[in-house]
């Protein structure tokens, strides 16, 4: 096969991405601390211009590359673009935290695109290996964020557990993805497909390794009973990473239980058998899980890590119920949990100031009286988190709901609804706190305008989303059905 | 018949729009945020008119139809349109909503911006519910409502208002989200999410004995039905009067709303099986909700359980039907009964509206609801007193005031069914006499009880005005009943001949 630059072309996003990151970090090398927006604008700036070219290189085919480990199709592209959408605020509400903690420093942009570069190389997988290689470097550049704030104890002792328990899941899938290996002799999910398909591999070597896989899915996505890490890291890291950490990958681990669990190891679903069952159990822990263990939390990162696993609950019911309006419900579930995750520690950043991390419920007490603007919106997002119209939530659990009855799951539709009412209670209790109480402090709510502009944007994008969901709907059938 | 320009849409956003406008009015200067607030009311209410009067009361088709693609792919319309079941109910809502705005003038110091603009929001999201004719839409209106109502009783409510609203907000959605599971089947079985298709699908027993109960879950808690009424006394008397006012005169309606529109016609059968169970809710809410009413301390929580022990007549009304179904010889009365429950709706938001007002006229006075701390007020408010006793006999059902026509209907078609049925609704006329007098008695009449109600001040002008305008609509309705009677009655027919054919 000869080689043509052009081949490379469905690649280009990955590579552009790669390229700014090393000329930023370069650039930053010579930067002096007060020229330091320097950067952030440079970094935001690659970001949109990352989107462009997805969008430029974007078609409604699905093109395969580099000998099956790279796929470039729509799903992919739509994928890319939210992720990259969504890191856009996580990176604009953070600025301004960072430098109020000293922090402002360039290699926190270049950890957080480092990680978005892993991440679209897990989006666009067409094998084991590439996902392994995705899925590493974003894990990697995460444990750096996470112990970003170097003074921070809390913060290097969640980084070190997050460490420690991410490598063991790493080597748990890594172990899933040898034993597949070994029984399909295949690494490319179209190849894995073809051998199971066949009926001639050895089922039971396929089985024992899907257990692994799944455990190092479940693990990314922090689903009870692999969720331990979640609220420790959500509450040791800085706010500002975890408004990164909490909604940016979610997107990936979409995508990689997609690649592997649909694309690669279809065959293997096999209701009880496979891993349906699996994702079943997984899914009604973690809504119970998820929802129950929230409602003990007094610190807002926690609680939001808590439901996190409740909204992943969702996110594997939805994979659950099928090709189809099931995958397209959980990829419209899964980018606006994102966009709404996003928001809402978006909002806790900036409520915080030097010195005090806005993270118990009680640093939101009366936010309404100093800031109506903004108690509206993260009343907003913690409707939406709730699922209740016209707030875009509503909708994504409704499509989910929907696809589950279609595929004549009813049970688990109810499951799903009764947990939501139990969860609606702690959404309540933020607005509950923002919105009744009196503040116990007066110090005025101060906000940068970037970050106002974008927390607005991201707000009524709930509200807008929730009132005309067709347009998004309809991209991600589209993007699910090429 | 469609109308030329989008009538509905306009009432539905007018106030929502109206209300972000309010919002965004600050809290600097209240005085624009209520006069900006009053203008959106009142224009509200005058565009809602044209319903009443381009009104055609031969038909039960709906009418000022607008529909237009919302989802696509789940084939959920943007589709509006009103019967003779919906259009007197929003324009209660659009006429309420005026007194809401004007009730919370002075009354409202913190954030009046915020508090008028929860009330218009909630003003268009109610007339979305009335006039919704999609499932996927009506649910959105449905379950929208809440959010403002969880804010006015969370954020201007009495001491205990966060636990009032917490559990005002869960039962209700406990209530909702199984009636959205049965919306999503019933989709599937019909393949539409019109409503109206609803109407016609087949449906088996045992789904027809499922879909009732869910949409039993949402609508009992909502209208509140004893033994899910809990959360009305505590949101009542924890909410502002305007909350009060919105809830006992829109919302409680709301439920029953549903099950004239879901319940009965969709799953017929069910009804019909399990109509003694609503019978049984709804005379246990009229006897038994009445003798606690009877013992209320509270004069807030008297009238709220009088609501309860009012909305029983509703549901009797519409569910006696099946039973006189049975006894051909009496047809007639199965029209008559359910147009006694509408009348009985439509009349309780006038009533229960005004005695909440007047609490309300009294509270701001006194910062008291308990009856205990009143005495003699006619002596020092005679105007507000004879406001008071006028509201407390329609209460009570005194023919001449709308308060009667509906119980009297009602009572009327219980007969046909069973004279047992009757005899305990008509106990009401007793009860409620009892506890509604009793009250007036001790609050109004008798010597000046203390100081502080010697020092009390006549009503003013807009509380009049306010006031004056209830009586207007109880003595018309009272005296006068049969335009509102007129109007349903089209729709309501073809309601009961639908009913009355079996589904199996």
């Amino acid at each position: 096969m000869d080689f043509n630059i052009s081949t490379l072309l469905p690649v280009m996003p990955e590579i552009f991405l790669l390229t700014a990151t090393c000329v930023i970090l370069v650039i930053d090398l010579f930067l002096s601390q007060q020229s330091r927006m320097f950067t952030y604008g440079l970094a935001l700036g690659t970001l949109l211009a990352t989107i462009a070219v997805v969008a430029f290189v974007g078609n409604g085919e699905s093109q395969v590359l580099l000998h099956g480990a790279y796929i470039r199709d729509p799903m992919g592209d739509l994928l890319k673009v939210a992720l990259l959408t969504v890191a856009f605020f996580s990176f604009v509400y953070s600025r301004r935290y960072l430098e109020q903690r000293d922090i402002f420093k360039g290699e926190f942009y270049v950890l957080a695109m480092l990680a978005l570069l892993g991440m679209m190389v897990m989006i666009s997988a067409g094998g084991f290996l590439s996902l392994y290689l995705g899925l590493e470097l974003l894990a990697l550049s995460l444990y750096a964020l996470v112990a970003f704030d170097r003074k921070s104890e809390k913060g290097s002792e969640a980084a070190m557990k997050y460490f420690v328990l991410g490598a063991i899941a790493s080597g748990m899938l890594l172990y899933g993805i040898s034993m597949i290996y070994g029984g399909t002799g295949m690494l490319d999910f179209a190849g894995v497909a073809k051998a199971v398909a066949s009926g001639q591999t050895d089922k039971m070597v396929l089985l024992f390794g899907l257990v692994f896989v799944v455990i190092g899915i479940a693990f990314k996505f922090g689903a009870v009973p692999f969720h331990m890490w979640a609220p420790d890291v959500y509450d040791g890291a800085p706010v500002a990473v975890v408004a990164f950490l909490g909604s940016v990958p979610k997107i990936a681990a979409f995508a990689m239980a997609i690649r592997i669990l649909v694309e690669g190891l279809g065959g293997l679903g096999l209701g009880w058998q496979g891993w349906e069952g699996m994702l079943i159990i997984l899914a009604v822990l973690s809504l119970a899980v998820g929802n129950i263990v929230a409602i003990a939390q007094t610190n807002i990162k926690r609680m939001l890590a808590y439901s996190t696993i409740a909204h992943v609950g969702f996110i594997f019911l939805g994979i659950l119920a099928g090709e189809g309006a099931g995958h397209t419900a959980a990829m419209f579930y899964t980018i606006t949990y994102a966009l709404t995750a996003v928001g809402g520690f978006g909002l806790l950043t900036i409520l915080s100031r030097k010195g005090v991390e806005a993270e118990n419920l009680h640093d939101l007490k009366g936010l309404n009286e100093k800031d109506p603007w903004l108690a509206g919106m993260m009343l907003l997002f913690m409707f939406s988190m709730a699922g209740v119209p016209p707030l875009v939530g509503f909708f994504a659990k409704l499509f989910i709901l929907d696809a589950l009855v279609k595929a004549g799951m009813t049970w688990l539709a109810i499951v799903a609804v009764a947990f939501s009412v139990i969860g609606a209670f702690y959404y309540l209790r933020v607005v509950k706190v923002i919105y009744f109480d009196k503040p116990i402090s007066q110090v005025p709510v101060t906000s940068a305008v970037d970050a106002r502009l974008a927390i607005s944007v991201n707000g009524l994008a709930m509200l807008y989303y929730g009132l005309f969901p067709a347009s998004l709907l309809s991209l991600c059938s589209l993007a699910i059905g090429g | 018949m469609s109308a030329d320009w989008p009538i509905l849409s306009a009432v539905i956003w007018l106030p929502i729009l109206g209300g972000l406008l309010v919002l965004f009015s600050g809290d600097k200067a209240p005085a624009i945020s209520r006069w900006l607030a009053l203008t959106v009311a009142v224009l509200t209410f005058l565009l809602s008119i044209p319903l009443w009067t381009g009104f055609d009361a031969g038909t039960a088709a709906m009418q000022f139809q607008e529909n237009h693609p919302w989802i696509e792919s789940f084939k959920v319309n943007y589709h509006l349109g009103v019967d003779g079941i919906s259009m007197p109910l929003i324009l209660l809502t659009t006429f309420v909503t005026i007194l809401v705005v004007i009730a919370g003038w002075e009354v409202i110091q913190y954030k009046p911006n915020q508090y008028m603009a929860a009330f218009l929001i909630m003003e268009g999201v109610m007339v979305g519910v009335f006039a919704a004719l999609d499932a996927m839409l009506f649910y959105v209106f449905w379950e929208a409502m809440l959010i403002p109502m969880f804010i006015i009783i969370g954020i201007w409510g009495g001491p205990n208002r966060v636990y009032a609203t917490i559990k005002f907000f869960l039962y209700t959605f406990l209530g909702s989200v199984l009636m959205l599971v049965a919306l999503v089947y019933l989709y599937y079985q019909s393949g539409s999410m019109a409503i109206l298709d609803f109407h016609g699908v087949k449906l088996g027993m045992t789904e027809q004995i499922l879909i009732f109960l869910a949409f039993l879950a949402a609508f009992a808690v909502k209208v509140p039905m004893w033994p899910v009424h809990t959360w009305l006394p505590d949101a009542h008397v924890e909410a502002p009067t305007g909350g009060s006012v919105i809830l006992a005169a829109i919302m409680l309606k709301i439920g029953g709303y549903g099950f004239l529109r879901f319940s009965l016609p969709i799953t017929p059968d069910a009804s019909h099986s399990l109509d003694w169970l609503i019978i049984t809710m709804s005379l246990v809410a009229v006897v038994y909700i009445g003798f606690v009413a009877l013992v209320q301390q509270d004069m807030k929580k008297l009238i709220a359980y009088s609501s309860i022990a009012h909305m029983g007549f509703v549901t009797l009304g519409f569910f006696i039907v099946f039973i006189i179904f049975s006894r051909p010889e009496v047809h007639s009365g199965a029209v008559l009964g359910v147009q006694g429950g509408m009348v009985q709706m439509v009349s309780h938001g006038f009533i229960s509206a005004a005695m909440f007002l007047c609490v309300g006229v009294l509270y701001d006075r006194m910062h008291s609801r308990q009856i205990a701390d009143y005495g003699g007020v006619v002596n020092t408010m005679p105007w507000f007193a004879a406001f008071m006793v006028f509201f407390a006999m329609a209460n009570a059902g005194l023919p001449g005031t709308s308060g009667f026509v509906g119980e009297f209907m009602v009572i009327l078609a219980s007969f046909r069914a069973d004279f047992w049925f009757a005899f305990l609704a008509a106990t009401t006329l007793i009860i409620g006499a009892a506890y509604t007098l009793w009250m007036v008695k001790r609050v109004v009449f008798g010597d000046i009880a203390n100081d502080k109600v010697a020092a009390l001040q006549d009503i003013n002008g807009r509380e009049a005005l306010v006031l004056g305008s209830l009586v207007i609509a109880v003595l018309a309705l009272g005296i006068w009943p049969g335009p509102l009677i007129e109007v349903m009655d089209a729709s309501i027919t073809n309601l009961v001949k639908h009913i009355a054919v079996s589904k199996l």
